[in-house]
């Protein structure tokens, strides 16, 4: 096995206790003391998350714009310096290359962040679509650290330790700030479904602001949080995840996320023609929610069943919620067989899949950027 | 470190049992076991009055990460349940030895094989 990567703060999370496992070839602390605990702190109060395995990607140029409305699905051309769009990016089929923030900060200057595991795929995939595009593509992912702030009490966290003034920080826009006297692109965006921040940073200075978020919040019950409450929290707030609700084989309007996809924005962007083809036509498949009633989790790959017996799909996403206490998860599905019922048989306890609409649990943010 | 108590018998499948002084036979899972599912989220056991089969599959414990098979250290019937897990199996990750223990079994005669001390259940955790 190769050498895994390490955050700038991997010696800080082996010193909190946290368990460290190979994640997409990073060693990332997956939980520190429990997985549910930290879920639920991250609901009530706050919890730090270490994201700095996410890839950043700079694209500049006088073309940048333009450019990146070539391949992604969402409209670009809606962004103005300041604010951040999330969005798929598509194969011409419509399966998804990656979903990914698209920060502007000028004219010709954008900033992208993408998923620790695409990182080369992504990069490869971006500058084969440059062509005639008077742009660079930049891979920045070792110039930055990331570390993720979530929950109700986060911005008065953050707020404590820097003096630009965060009230008017809208979510999904970002400003350039000193947070405990350390520049970061303050980013009010999460993946958590609770208010929050991402704070970019120069690797350099991750163990200062980490060792300063944890000072400053622990009093107001901040907690050190993992990759599996991180995980927990995403499907609890019903949003997708690479490999999971979306893939190289399961597009965004399958998975859901019709809102990302503007057929209309005037660009014959990557994907459109299947993607238009797929709404005309209405999709297969399709990816589901839903909610158990039972504590068994049901886990990905499980075969999902109809009332009939018969196989018409599979679990791609599941595990316990905390706030509900019972077991929640997506599964893609034959889309005439999504309106139910739908049931999962575990080594012979059937267990009936009741399907939701996401969010599974009240948030604070909308489902969306 | 896991814990390890020392008046404790272990089965390589990390379940524990204690001899009671009443002749009957409590089992959990060991604190190892406990650590290595991480937080426990579901413990299914056997009703009172069934009859175990040493070496055979009893249960299933279920964390957020994995689930894993009970199998029963030495045969016998089942004369009591820890209900407190239906509702809080977390209970086990707290105190596997202690709150969060599974079932009590009146054992039968002889049954018992394979079962290591502490020191051998270290040694195999170690």
């Amino acid at each position: 096995m190769s050498e895994l990567k390490r955050t700038p703060l991997r010696d800080f999370h082996a010193a909190n206790g946290a368990r460290l496992v190979d994640f997409a070839g990073w060693e990332m602390p997956v939980q520190y003391r429990s997985i549910l605990e930290e879920h639920r702190a991250v609901r009530r109060a706050a919890g730090l998350f270490d994201v700095s395995h996410m890839g950043e990607v700079d694209v500049q140029g006088p073309a940048a714009g333009a450019f990146l409305n070539h391949f992604v699905t969402n409209d670009v051309s809606r962004l103005h310096p300041g604010r951040v769009l999330y969005t798929p990016m598509c194969y011409p089929g419509g399966g998804v290359v990656d979903d990914l923030l698209v920060y502007q900060r000028g004219a010709e200057d954008y900033l992208l962040c993408i998923n620790a595991g695409n990182i080369d795929q992504d990069l490869a995939w971006i500058r084969g679509q440059v062509s005639d595009f008077d742009v660079t593509v930049t891979d920045r992912s070792a110039d930055y650290a990331l570390l993720a702030v979530q929950g109700p009490l986060a911005a008065g966290i953050v707020q404590a330790l820097t003096d630009a003034d965060l009230g008017p920080l809208k979510y999904y826009h970002f400003t350039e700030a000193a947070v405990a006297g350390i520049r970061c692109l303050v980013s009010r965006t999460g993946y958590t479904g609770e208010d929050g921040f991402e704070l970019y940073h120069r690797p350099g200075d991750a163990l200062a602001l980490a060792t300063a978020l944890l000072e400053a919040g622990r009093p107001r019950g901040l907690e050190l949080a993992g990759l599996g409450a991180r995980d927990s929290l995403r499907l609890e707030a019903g949003y997708p995840l690479y490999g999971h609700e979306i893939t190289a084989d399961i597009s965004p309007l399958t998975a859901g996320l019709g809102w990302t996809v503007k057929l209309d924005k005037g660009v014959d962007f990557v994907g459109r023609e299947a993607l238009l083809a797929e709404k005309r036509d209405g999709g297969a498949r399709k990816v589901v929610f839903f909610r158990t009633g039972s504590r068994r989790i049901v886990r990905p790959e499980t075969p999902v069943l109809d009332g009939t017996d018969s196989v018409i799909g599979r679990v791609v996403s599941g595990t316990l919620s905390p706030i509900l206490n019972e077991s929640i998860g997506s599964a893609i599905v034959a889309a005439p067989a999504a309106s139910g019922p739908l049931k999962v048989d575990l080594r012979g306890e059937i267990i009936a899949l009741q399907v939701v609409k996401p969010p599974l649990v009240e948030l604070r943010k909308g489902s969306g950027g | 470190m896991s814990n390890i108590p020392p008046d404790l018998q272990y089965a390589k499948s990390h379940e524990w049992l204690k001899r009671e002084s009443d002749g009957s036979v409590t089992i959990g899972i060991t604190d190892y076991a406990q650590n290595s599912l991480g937080d426990i989220t579901f413990v299914q056991v056997p009703k009172v009055g069934a009859k175990l089969k040493a070496g055979e599959t009893f249960g299933v414990v279920e964390s957020v990460k994995a689930a894993s098979d009970l199998y029963a250290p030495i045969s016998g019937t089942v004369v009591a349940v820890n209900t407190v897990l239906e509702s809080a199996p977390e209970t086990v990750n707290r105190s596997p030895y202690g709150d969060g223990w599974m079932l009590k079994l009146k054992p039968e005669d002889g049954t018992a094989t394979g079962l290591l001390d502490a020191a051998a259940y270290g040694k195999l955790t170690g």
